[in-house]
């Protein structure tokens, strides 16, 4: 491990997380711009043009606001739950190819690390961020706060089963758990014009992959842990100024995350038409891969504007009896037609 | 040769254990089916998954290897080593699948007149019974293991399966908290016995546990835990404190199948791992062996005297009788072995049988497990009165009976090697124990009926009374059989 | 430096585990406990890091924190503790903590006083011990596949078990 790896490695991280904290900036932007049109609005459109900097006029007033800390709490981990939030649904990005392979003094400059073992390595790092909630919920000493990280708790105990499952069929395709293989093995078309991506055969895997991720995010229609008609404001009402913006940007941070997932898994990660001179390739494959996540992200939207929120009963039904047993078909389906297509 | 990782050996090899698992889950499902008067087939059910697997198992006593037509070879190895079918495995199945036939005829009177009448208990208790087939046919420290704990576990299930009732909660939790303790005392000899040798192949294991130092400090913690483990789960003094909560608390078919299959079969995995990994370090371990046996030989004969249920006493009289076993491992030769085999398989029908009277004695609002509840049986009825005394004159020893046969040959091996002490103070433990089998039977006999409620000999009931009476003095009078059957056995697994 | 960092990181590691162990066992609130615990489960996903055996670093943490651990917290949390955090919180069994530390004491005693020779150690039989998940499966699916085979049962019984145990009304 010599010292160069180590600070372009740094560097990288840096750089990704810098980026990332802005597309999470705008992201909250787009989401406001978008619903408003599709309720007739104009969304915001003081600060800038269209509304531009709104997302810096945020920034600021989140963290001149004044930060107050409840009496009762249990105050180590009052405070440490926001930073774990942030900090699992930031580490995802550690795994995540934003394009191809491309050296540079002999370090892939598209992916902080290309572990063995990324797709578990995701997993394992969604599976902590329940954490941040359900601590953060028990310890602001509410009612409400507590409530909320119940309901945080249980219902993504439940969908990350599903999560998990539906991710086996595109591992058994691929057979690797690295995110860069999985990529590459999409690369290609069918009789060059349908490409090759894993959302074709594994469409049913991708409905459970991606309802679930939204239950995971704890996005609508899934978001009972902070529905405010019931819970004012679930495993956050008592966090305010910075600590509150954490929450807020580890709830968008987890929504890049899943949709850039969701574009490694399922669309090809960042392949796409090629064309251009010479040295349009390098930027290319990451305005594919820009683009899918924009898509997934109109989406997530979209489904927002339209969709009502789900009873918590029916929430559980739906993981449970629906989506549960369906993503377990898939993957019995596509571990059967597997051993079959390269024998027993 | 299916493929390179399950070889049709594989698959002969667990078939009977495999036929049990799917009548398992069939009882699991076809209960769904059944109203609540059908239930009883349930237990047919089961009984047909025990009969198939006794079928697949083969004639009795060649069993797999008569079916391989290799009648007269070794063994059959299985799974890269990880079981050995041979003789003893053979035996221990046989043994298996007719203490789990026993005890499921006599749950369906018990199990209707508690209202818990349901799939479960019986599918539980098949599965339990594959754990113990594997513990006797296991070759390989984690297939052991697990064995253990799929019996175990199942056990702790069984115990605590009348929710309604606080004294079979409580034995459950008491059970599981110690039995749970001491799988992980066991499991930590066994991850010593894994660092000692790098492999968890009793073989290999054994051969490098023969090329140590003597008095390797590690060798020796390995012995200490692994056979605190085993103690407990035979309930060997100091680790018996469990039994007697366990076996009063247990619904009565479950005190009688515990005593019986599970016994049986930590007696096969404690035999496994004295005479394959652990052979080498005999002196280590016997010394250990002698004074858990006394202990246990003492506190469990001289605890029964002051009971005065039943199902406690036969517990307390379960420990004795484990100390007697433990008796035929000191002695360790094939006399000794060939006596705990016996032993096992005698103590199978006779405790099963008196069990089976006690489950008679549970009708509506008696529990009928305290020894009031047996006075004046007699006038009542005869039939149980008799038998409870046969059974109990075998438990205690008496000569014409199948239990004389068993003690017999213990006491023969501890002669043979000269242990003329132990062998004293054991008979003398007899005794003893008469006392306390004849605290029933003056009950049963002697005394005037305190209420006119007849016992409830349902056909299941009749037919395990009929199966265990008949095996208890058939092996009584005519022990040759079993004894060369036991012979062939102990010759399998010292060779 | 080198061949010191690695020590450095066990040694890290182990203090994190057992401190965190015996935090964990000592804390009255129930919630610590858990938290605590959390921390011993992710020192041994560093240890198994450490050992080069990814795989079964992130098996660690999706199974015991992402999975176990929060189901710990979700029933602590719905249950009320306060009773019993007004319970004596040890038995009191102080003699036989005394004896079973004490012979720890003294094996590790031993240990420290006759080298890692007074022990011989088997070296590990067969395979190469390379961090793959290939390596895993075929341990799994080919050497030990029938204890595998095995643990599908047994957490079969374990799930009869818990519903016919606990729930409360069967027809």
């Amino acid at each position: 491990m010599d010292l160069p790896f180590l600070l372009y490695t740094l560097l990288k991280i840096v750089v990704v997380v810098f980026a990332l904290l802005t597309a999470v900036a705008y992201t909250v932007w787009f989401e406001r711009k978008v619903v408003a049109h599709m309720q007739s609005r104009w969304g915001p459109t003081r600060v800038g043009p269209y509304g531009l900097l709104q997302p810096l006029a945020d920034v600021i007033k989140l963290i001149t606001k004044e930060d107050i800390t409840p009496s009762g709490v249990f105050r180590l981990v009052y405070l440490a739950a926001p930073c774990l939030a942030v900090i699992t649904a930031l580490l995802v990005f550690a795994v995540i190819p934003f394009g191809p392979r491309t050296e540079m003094g002999g370090i892939d400059i598209f992916q902080i690390t290309d572990l063995d073992i990324g797709l578990l390595f995701i997993l394992s790092v969604s599976s902590m961020g329940v954490y941040g909630i359900a601590l953060a919920g028990w310890s602001s000493n509410s009612k409400y706060s507590l409530l909320g990280g119940l309901r945080s708790s249980a219902q993504m105990i439940s969908y990350e089963l599903a999560m998990g499952l539906s991710i086996v069929g595109v591992v058994l395709l691929t057979g690797s758990l690295s995110l860069r293989q999985v990529v590459d093995n999409q690369s290609g078309s069918w009789w060059g014009i349908i490409p090759h991506w894993n959302v074709i055969p594994q469409f049913i895997g991708f409905f459970c992959y991606f309802v679930s991720a939204i239950a995971e995010t704890n996005r609508l229609p899934f978001d009972l842990p902070e529905a405010e008609t019931e819970l004012v404001a679930g495993y956050h009402t008592e966090y305010s100024s910075m600590r509150f913006a954490m929450f807020f940007l580890a709830e968008y941070t987890n929504m890049t995350a899943v949709s850039c997932v969701a574009t490694v898994l399922y669309f090809g990660g960042w392949s796409g038409p090629v064309f251009g001179p010479e040295a349009l390739q390098t930027v290319l494959p990451l305005l594919w891969f820009f683009l899918k996540v924009l898509a997934f992200l109109f989406v997530y939207v979209w489904i927002r504007g339209t969709l009502p929120r789900f009873r918590y009963d029916q929430l559980m039904a739906f993981g449970w009896k629906f989506l549960l047993p369906l993503a377990l078909a898939n993957m019995v389906l596509t571990s059967f037609v597997q051993a079959v297509r390269y024998g027993g | 040769m299916l493929n390179e990782y399950f070889s049709s050996v594989d698959l002969l090899v667990l078939k009977p254990a495999i036929l049990l698992t799917l009548f398992a889950i069939g009882v699991l499902l076809t209960d769904l089916m059944l109203e609540p008067e059908q239930k009883y087939l349930n237990a047919v059910m089961a009984l047909a998954g025990v009969g198939f697997a006794a079928y697949s198992l083969g004639p009795w006593p060649l069993g797999l290897q008569h079916q391989m037509g290799m009648a007269g070879a070794d063994a059959l190895e299985a799974f890269r080593g990880a079981v050995i079918v041979d003789s003893f495995g053979i035996y221990f199945m046989w043994l298996f699948l007719i203490a789990a036939a026993l005890s499921i005829l006599i749950s369906i009177r018990y199990l209707e007149i508690e209202g818990e009448h349901r799939g479960e208990y019986y599918a539980i208790m098949l599965l339990a019974t594959v754990g113990m087939m594997i513990l006797a046919i296991g070759m390989d420290l984690i297939t052991l293991f697990m064995g253990l704990e799929l019996m175990v576990i199942s056990i702790y299930i069984l115990t605590g399966y009348l929710r309604r009732d606080r004294r079979s909660n409580e034995a459950a939790l008491k059970y599981l908290l110690l039995g749970a303790f001491s799988s992980g005392i066991l499991l930590y000899g066994m991850s010593l016995l894994y660092g000692l040798s790098g492999s968890t192949d009793l073989r290999i294991i054994a051969s490098s546990i023969s090329q140590r130092p003597a008095g390797d400090p590690l060798v020796l913690i390995a012995v200490i835990t692994i056979c605190g483990g085993l103690f407990f789960k035979i309930g060997a003094v100091p680790f018996h404190q469990w039994l007697p909560d366990a076996y009063e608390g247990a619904p009565h078919c479950v005190t009688a199948f515990m005593s019986v299959g599970p016994k049986a079969a930590a007696f096969a995995l404690l035999i496994r791992m004295f005479l394959v990994p652990l052979a080498s370090v005999r002196d280590v371990w016997l010394p250990l062996v002698i004074g858990v046996a006394i202990a246990t030989m003492t506190i469990g004969n001289l605890a029964a005297i002051t009971q005065s249920n039943v199902k406690r006493m036969l517990g307390y009289s379960a420990i004795s009788h484990a100390g007697y076993m433990l008796l035929g491992i000191v002695s360790g030769n094939e006399n000794g072995l060939k006596g705990i085999m016996i032993y096992l398989m005698v103590y199978a029908f006779m405790n099963l049988g008196a069990m089976a009277v006690i489950v008679a004695m549970r009708r509506k609002d008696i529990i009928g497990d305290e020894i009031d509840d047996f006075a004046g049986l007699v006038y009542k009825s005869p039939t149980a009165a008799v038998l409870m005394l046969i059974f109990l004159l075998s438990l205690a020893g008496i000569p014409p009976t199948a239990g004389f046969i068993g003690k017999y040959f213990i006491f023969l091996s501890l002669i043979e090697t000269g242990h003329y002490g132990l062998a004293v103070v054991a008979v003398l433990y007899v005794a003893v124990s008469l006392y306390y089998y004849f605290q029933i039977v003056t009950s049963m006999f002697t005394r005037e009926a305190t209420d006119n409620v007849v016992p409830a000999l349902s056909p299941g009931i009749r037919l395990a009374l009929g199966v265990s009476l008949a095996m208890t003095l058939f092996i009584g009078l005519y022990p040759n059989p079993i004894i060369e059957v036991a012979g062939n056995t102990v010759a399998s697994i010292l060779r | 430096m080198q061949s010191v960092l690695p020590s450095l990181f066990f040694y890290a590691l182990a203090t994190m585990i057992l401190v965190s162990a015996v935090v964990t066992i000592t804390r009255r609130n129930a919630v610590h406990s858990v938290i605590w615990l959390i921390s011993t489960l992710l020192g041994i996903a560093g240890l198994f890091l450490h050992q080069h055996a990814e795989f079964l670093a992130a098996v660690q943490v999706i199974v015991y924190i992402g999975g176990i651990t929060v189901l710990f917290l979700f029933v602590i949390m719905l249950v009320n503790l306060d009773e019993a955090a007004k319970k004596k919180q040890f038995a009191g069994q102080w003699k036989i903590v005394v004896i079973c530390a004490g012979a720890l004491l003294a094996e590790l005693g031993f240990f420290i006083f006759k080298g890692a020779e007074g022990f011989y150690f088997a070296e590990p039989a067969g395979g190469s011990l390379q961090p793959n998940t290939q390596l895993i499966a075929l341990a799994l699916y080919r050497d030990y596949l029938l204890p595998f085979e095995l643990a599908s049962l047994l957490l079969l019984v374990a799930m009869i078990g818990a519903v016919v145990l606990a729930k409360k009304d069967l027809k």
